[in-house]
């Protein structure tokens, strides 16, 4: 069971605000979907592989070699706020 | 594995100290990023330009894994011992940080690349095994810049993605050390086989990054965040075992947290984070298919270079050098390297104690690399020594003089007139000496055994160094036979 209390970590785990009203009906939601996924636990997967990946495919990968980058124009383009070169952000500890 | 650990140490000594240790190594030799073509030569260049999307997090990338890392990643989890795994895949890390841009970090987590390793150190009473539990590869945050270079003060956070994306293998030990000194000479010895296997540039900023887990027995771990440097571990843990200690000694509780090490002040600060390991809510990344590379570990096994301890046992049984200065030459690459340049052309044993002992303790003194000096210099330096041309006092003023001033051996034997005084040249002035300084006579004649170290004084004086003391020693005895 998914409580409010949860609800409310989650959402600050996602940096998402969201109020009292919304709590119940999000924690709600939640239990219906959980309990609509807890169909799957009434399968025997004992003897079953894990799927890792849906393709079944290994190894794929790239040689060491260097690609253009982006400019710094380009890279910091669209940044809301930005400064010397850099992204700028609210300060964080 | 445990039992074959409890051979070498209890798992838990009188000390109750117990530590592990996880270090970030960047794989700064490659060309480029864990996941995209963006170059890593970007340390004298201005912010934010080696990037892309990929390593933006821009919506619609797609990384795809360097070989050469994986590579890379393999050779050192074998130098550390560990079994390469049959399977191996890719985790999203899920935390909000404005130092990953996608919101998570790729990373490994239940399927690391390497495991179960092991290390050997020196302990406080011989050689003690370290466990390794486990490298796994992960992509490097980029970096975050505080206005006014420091976090408590700035208004905002500046953030540079150059070094998002780089490769790193982070390495976990078990919590086998006991004593902050031994996490620095692990620390030590990790670096010291990195370099060995040309990975990783450790002199680079930010090159290694150490995080500490501490506990003493009847309380519970911290996990000490921003270790920059092996110094720096030292203290900080130094700092963690007082603290620690005085909080149980007082019917405290040590409390299961992380702290910010303060390198500038010495101390750990708690960090009060609420988010736990649940709360990453790792799940495998759909983006990377699984990597199955347990068969190339033989054909990588056999490139890697000789390693630290094999190299000083081989110093030791090829070179009859004595084991602490075998230890003490192949603790850098470069370092015993120069050794057997030298060695090559001089009696070997010679070699070790003027590298080791003489030119070593010069270099750490001044805190600057072997690359300093020539091993064709410390040759031609040695061959004068050997020759009886110079003494030794003389050969160690001219590593001096190279190392402040520059110039080569043969020019500064020159320059300063260090050729031995001649015999005649050296019989002149023990004479002048026993001379002039005639209560040295009468003290010696009254069994005073210092006055001959006296006039020595005042021969070395006379001759500029240039004798050797041992002959000088003899001539004045001789001549105080034909006085007395």
């Amino acid at each position: 069971m998914i409580t409010t209390k949860e609800v409310e970590h989650i959402s600050w785990l996602a940096r998402l605000k969201v109020n009292e009203e919304q709590l119940e009906g999000y924690a709600q939601q939640l239990n219906s979907i959980l309990d609509y996924f807890a169909q799957l636990d009434e399968v025997e997967t004992k003897d079953v592989e894990p799927t890792y990946h849906v393709i079944d495919v290994n190894n794929v990968f790239r040689d060491d070699v260097i690609t253009p980058s982006l400019s710094q124009d380009e890279a910091i383009g669209n940044a809301p706020k930005k400064q010397d070169g850099c992204f700028k952000a609210p300060r964080i500890i | 594995m445990i039992e074959e650990y409890l051979k070498y140490r209890p798992l838990l000594d009188d000390t109750g100290i117990m530590i592990g240790l996880e270090i970030h190594v960047q794989l700064n030799k490659l060309n480029t990023k864990i996941f995209c073509g963006c170059g890593l030569d970007y340390h004298n260049d201005p912010p934010n330009t080696h990037t892309c999307p990929v390593c933006l997090g821009l919506p619609g990338s797609l990384p795809v894994i360097n070989r050469k890392a994986v590579e890379y990643s393999i050779k050192l989890g074998l130098a550390l011992n560990c079994s390469i795994q049959e399977h191996t895949q890719f985790y999203r890390k899920n935390y909000y940080y404005p130092d990953l841009p996608k919101g998570f970090q790729i990373t490994q987590y239940d399927f690391p690349l390497a495991s179960n390793g092991y290390i050997n150190i020196e302990g406080e009473n011989g050689e003690v095994r370290i466990r390794i539990n486990r490298a796994h590869m992960e992509e490097d945050p980029g970096r975050l810049v505080h206005e006014g270079g420091n976090i408590e003060h700035s208004k905002h956070t500046m953030i540079d993605y150059n070094r998002s994306g780089v490769a790193l293998l982070e390495i976990v030990t078990e919590p086998d050390l006991r004593s902050p000194k031994e996490a620095r000479r692990f620390l030590d010895k990790l670096r010291s086989i990195i370099e060995y296997l040309d990975v990783c540039n450790t002199s680079l900023e930010g090159a290694t990054r150490v995080d500490a887990n501490i506990s003493l027995a009847g309380g519970s771990r911290s996990e000490i965040k921003n270790i920059s440097s092996h110094k720096g571990a030292e203290r900080a843990l130094l700092f963690e075992v007082v603290r620690q200690k005085n909080l149980l000694r007082r019917g405290g509780k040590v409390v299961l947290e992380t702290r910010h090490f303060n390198e500038e002040m010495g101390i750990t600060v708690s960090l009060r984070t609420k988010e736990e390991e649940h709360d990453y809510r790792y799940f495998p990344e759909a983006d990377l298919v699984p990597i199955k590379v347990a068969d190339w570990a033989p054909g990588i096994a056999k490139t890697l270079p000789e390693l630290p301890d094999a190299k000083r046992e081989r110093f030791v049984s090829q070179y009859g050098i004595s084991d602490d200065h075998a230890k003490s030459l192949t603790s850098e690459k470069r370092l015993a390297e120069f050794y057997e340049e030298v060695a090559a052309h001089v009696n070997p044993k010679m070699a070790a104690v003027w590298t080791a002992d003489v030119l070593k303790g010069e270099l750490n003194y001044r805190d600057i690399g072997i690359t300093a000096f020539k091993s064709e210099d410390m040759v031609k330096l040695l061959k004068l020594v050997a020759d009886d041309k110079i003494t030794d006092s003389s050969g160690n003023q001219i590593i001096r003089t190279v190392l402040d001033e520059g110039g080569s051996p043969d020019s500064i034997v020159e320059s300063e007139g260090l050729l031995k005084a001649g015999g005649d040249i050296i019989g002149t002035a023990v004479d002048e000496a026993i001379n002039e300084n005639p209560q040295a006579v009468t003290d010696y004649q009254n069994g005073k055994q210092e006055a001959v170290n006296f006039l020595i004084g005042q021969v070395m004086k006379k001759t500029r160094g240039r004798s050797d003391a041992k002959a000088v020693r003899e001539m004045i005895i001789e001549k105080f036979k034909g006085i007395m």
